[in-house]
């Protein structure tokens, strides 16, 4: 019973550890300026913990059918005091040391606000659908009223745009997320209705979108194409659906975009 | 200690205050496991019809029918709340703990036996009001086992959000008035019954695991009380706690004011916690099982006790890292990180001191201790992607997606079930008096170990292909559909598990008549429950009392004629 409780332990050690080395199933490549700094801290956790998780196991197998029953007596000790404390500050290095190695990739995400010249979307989360709002020519955006949502109009009405404030009129509302590559991009994340979450693969980023918060984040897109934006919050029934596109073009034909939309507005 | 004198009470005649309103630890003891072991199969097929409408989602079943993606989620809210709540705090804790706590300690019954009835008939009361949610007009809450506000707070939210979530609700609120009264009662059992030479530090370390649990408890579900009433005055009354000015479907809620974290941070202050009340218990009882079949003390007792008191306090102190892509303030990441990457510093020790428990043993492999050894596989395992979760920064990929369901079942899903089967087959000839059969028990191990890995090693994969959790189809979003072959054959791996469960099931009913006659010490173990007959007395040992003289792991002792010394042999004189 030893040797096959080792022979199993050791099999489904190896072949969930054959499927992450052979990366049958892995994160698609990342496109944005964070990617390379997330996937390094990925890749160092996943080479630690994949020793860690090898050795365990293997030991464990090793050590059922080694010192399994074949008469006499074991071995009378209560354990290793001098062990005990090796193995405890080897883990504490371990395991602060990786903590403190990705902290500095995660300050560079999320303690600065976004870079001036960045642009800047408004991303509305609602039951189930993505808005996307640009600000126009004058750089701000008009107010929005909850009384005035209508769902059901679409477009800038969803997003209960108040026509009566003059920094409104030039507001350019999409229902597909455009944005130049290269440059960074300020996403402020906003919800009508319950939590939602910005969820784009490629770019590493995520981030909820909660009623009664605007939440300022930022990333940049660095090579163009067309990208899966899910939503990574239960929010309802529809939660599976909530789907959206970001594309990702060359400033050029971003600005030929954005000009057209503003051009609908006069 | 003083307690004991006054507390006996005589046993019980006829049926109803025997085996209904009993107030015998042991008889709560199983009703509490008989009521765990009905929610856990409701638990098991709620996910079976999960993974059948993911894969297949058009299809038909008889007598359900069409299953539809807010049904999907309704499954995945009752099986969620009913294994967390129903399986994996009541078993170990309400079912094992009642039943063997005050034997071990030697104490006749638990400190306050009227309580002890009343907690248990408040948890049976909120399991019926959890199930009849599925009954009511609109169905069971979708909300998750989170419950995360507003979805959870507005009726208009989506079907299931009316009655249904009030239910919910109201249920899991009666289950931690249950827990309180339990928690009291066992943190006073312990301190005030143990019999004359149990010490603190000779209790077996599923007596200080059941002990810190308690504590954990007592802590823990006062906050998820509170918070699951403002839901409800939320709901119902008015206020806004959690609701901000929002709208659904462009109608306003007409609140405003409120935060969706605050119910959040009140959540995951006993949520995290939870998961510990959870996987404590696995934990004593494997190192309880480890020792015992591997016939040699267990490694660092000490470091074991002072590993699962710091596991309770600093679960106490990591709950934001639920949060990390929530809008809280990012630079409170870092403190919970830090935090979280500090715990898995005694989850560490402990996995280390159950190799080295089995260094050097002569390691016996009946049915309790491969599930023991299933249990560590299954705890490294699920622990060892903790540390991807605790860095904030791998969350921005990982977070809410299949990564998560994969860590959390690994680790206080399955392997606090493999706790529980391990002490089922460990106590069962205790609480029964009979055998189980070992050669269906080795079948159901396999089935067990095997297919859990097969289930949840794959959804770690899905998750770093960026798989949200909580979709109910895969055909919407396109980046997911080349992950149907992968969910599919976790689908059949389910069934496979799952059908090896009835083995179990069979088992333990045709044990229970049929079984070999046991023993009162079949395992030669150590500890106080062996010392007594089988099934022991009404008052656990017969009219007298057990003297402690040594520690509970006293195997391989040199000089002793057998390998193992009972905690209450005097005469042969061991080291501790």
């Amino acid at each position: 019973m030893g040797l096959v409780l080792l022979c199993v332990i050791w099999l489904i050690t190896l072949a969930s550890t054959y499927f992450f080395i052979a990366k049958t199933w892995w994160m698609p490549a990342g496109v944005s300026s964070s990617a390379a700094a997330i996937d390094h801290q990925f890749a160092v956790t996943f080479v630690i913990m994949g020793i860690v998780f090898v050795a365990a196991q293997m030991a464990l197998g090793y050590l059922v059918w080694r010192y399994r029953d074949q008469g006499g007596r074991g071995d009378y000790s209560h354990g290793n005091t001098k062990l005990e404390i090796i193995w405890t500050t080897l883990t504490i290095i371990l395991f602060v040391g990786l903590n403190l190695v990705g902290s500095p990739i995660w300050a560079a995400e999320r303690f600065r606000p976004a870079v001036d010249n960045a642009t800047r979307v408004e991303v509305t989360g609602m039951q189930f659908a993505w808005y996307f709002r640009y600000p126009g020519p004058d750089g701000k955006f008009g107010i929005t009223r909850p009384e005035l949502e209508d769902p059901s109009s679409g477009g800038e009405a969803a997003l209960g745009l108040d026509p009566k404030d003059p920094a409104s009129k030039d507001d350019v509302v999409t229902g597909i997320m455009e944005v130049p590559v290269n440059r960074e991009v300020e996403v402020i994340l906003r919800a009508h209705d319950v939590i939602h979450s910005f969820f784009v693969p490629q770019m590493r980023f995520k981030q909820d979108a909660v009623p009664g918060l605007a939440i300022h984040m930022h990333f940049t897109p660095t090579e163009t194409g067309s990208y899966e934006i899910a939503c990574a919050e239960l929010c309802g029934l529809g939660h599976y659906k909530m789907h959206g596109i970001l594309k990702v073009v060359t400033q050029s034909e971003f600005d030929q975009w954005i000009a057209a939309h503003e051009a609908e507005k006069q | 200690m003083v307690a004991q004198e006054s507390h006996g009470h005589a046993a019980p005649q006829g049926f109803i205050r025997k085996y209904v309103f009993s107030l015998d630890h042991k008889v709560i003891g199983l009703q509490y496991y008989f009521l765990a072991l009905t929610a856990v199969f409701v638990g098991m097929f709620l996910s079976l019809l999960m993974r059948i409408h993911l894969v297949w989602p058009g299809a038909s079943l008889p007598i359900i029918g069409e299953i539809k993606p807010e049904t999907y989620l309704a499954l995945l809210t009752m099986h969620g709340t009913i294994m967390v709540f129903f399986v994996l705090t009541t078993a170990p804790q309400g079912g094992f703990g009642n039943y063997m706590l005050p034997i071990q300690i030697g104490a006749p019954d638990m400190a306050f036996p009227v309580l002890n009835m009343l907690s248990f008939w408040t948890t049976f009361l909120a399991y019926l009001v959890m199930l009849s949610a599925f009954f009511v007009t609109g169905g069971a809450p979708l909300h998750g086992w989170t419950g995360y506000a507003p979805l959870s707070a507005l009726q208009s939210a989506g079907p299931g959000e009316g009655l249904g979530a009030d239910l919910w609700i109201i249920s899991i609120a009666l289950f931690c008035v249950a827990s309180l009264m339990g928690a009291l009662n066992f943190i006073t059992t312990t301190l005030d019954m143990r019999a004359k030479g149990m010490s603190m530090m000779r209790m077996p370390l599923t007596c200080w695991s059941w002990f810190i649990t308690a504590i954990l408890g007592l802590l823990a579900f006062g906050v998820l009380l509170s918070a699951g009433i403002l839901l409800l005055m939320d709901r119902n009354f008015g206020t806004s706690f959690f609701l901000p000015l929002g709208t659904i479907n462009g109608q306003l809620t007409g609140h405003r004011g409120g935060s969706p974290l605050l119910w959040q941070h009140l959540f995951w202050f006993f949520g995290h916690p939870e998961v510990y009340i959870a996987i404590l218990p696995g934990m004593g009882v494997a190192s309880q099982l480890l020792s015992t079949f591997s016939r040699k003390p267990i490694f660092g007792y000490k470091a074991m006790v002072y590993a699962m008191l710091s596991i309770g306090l600093l679960g106490f102190m990591v709950w934001g890292h639920h949060m990390f892509m929530s809008g809280m303030s990012p630079y409170t990441a870092f403190a919970f990180s830090i935090m979280t990457m500090a715990i898995g510093v005694p989850s560490a020790i402990k996995t280390f001191n159950w190799l080295g428990t089995l260094w050097g043993g002569r390691v016996r492999f009946s049915s309790p201790m491969l599930f023991a050894v299933g249990f560590v596989s299954l705890f490294v395992s699920g622990g060892l992607s903790g540390p991807f979760l605790a860095q904030p920064v791998l969350d921005i990929q990982l977070h809410d997606t299949y990564f998560v369901p994969a860590h959390f079942h690994l680790i206080m899903g399955v392997a606090a079930i493999f706790g529980i089967f391990g002490a089922t087959y460990y106590w069962f000839p205790k609480m029964f008096g009979r055998m189980m059969n070992e050669s269906l028990a080795r079948w159901h191990f396999w089935f067990s170990f095997i297919g859990t890995y097969a289930i949840f090693m794959p959804m770690h994969y899905l998750g770093m292909a960026g798989h949200p959790r909580r979709y109910s189809q895969l055909t919407e979003v396109t980046y997911l559909h080349p992950l149907m072959p992968l969910q599919k054959f976790i689908t059949y791996a389910a069934f496979v598990t799952l059908a090896g469960q009835l083995i179990f099931l069979f088992n333990l009913f045709w044990s229970m008549f049929n079984g070999e006659k046991a023993s009162d010490n079949p395992w030669e173990a150590t500890t106080l429950e062996w010392t007594t007959a089988t099934p022991p007395p009404h008052d656990n040992f017969g009219g007298h009392t057990p003297v402690v003289y040594h520690g509970p792991y006293e195997y391989a002792v040199p000089g002793a004629p057998h390998d193992y010394v009972m905690q209450t042999d005097p005469a042969t004189v061991a080291a501790h």
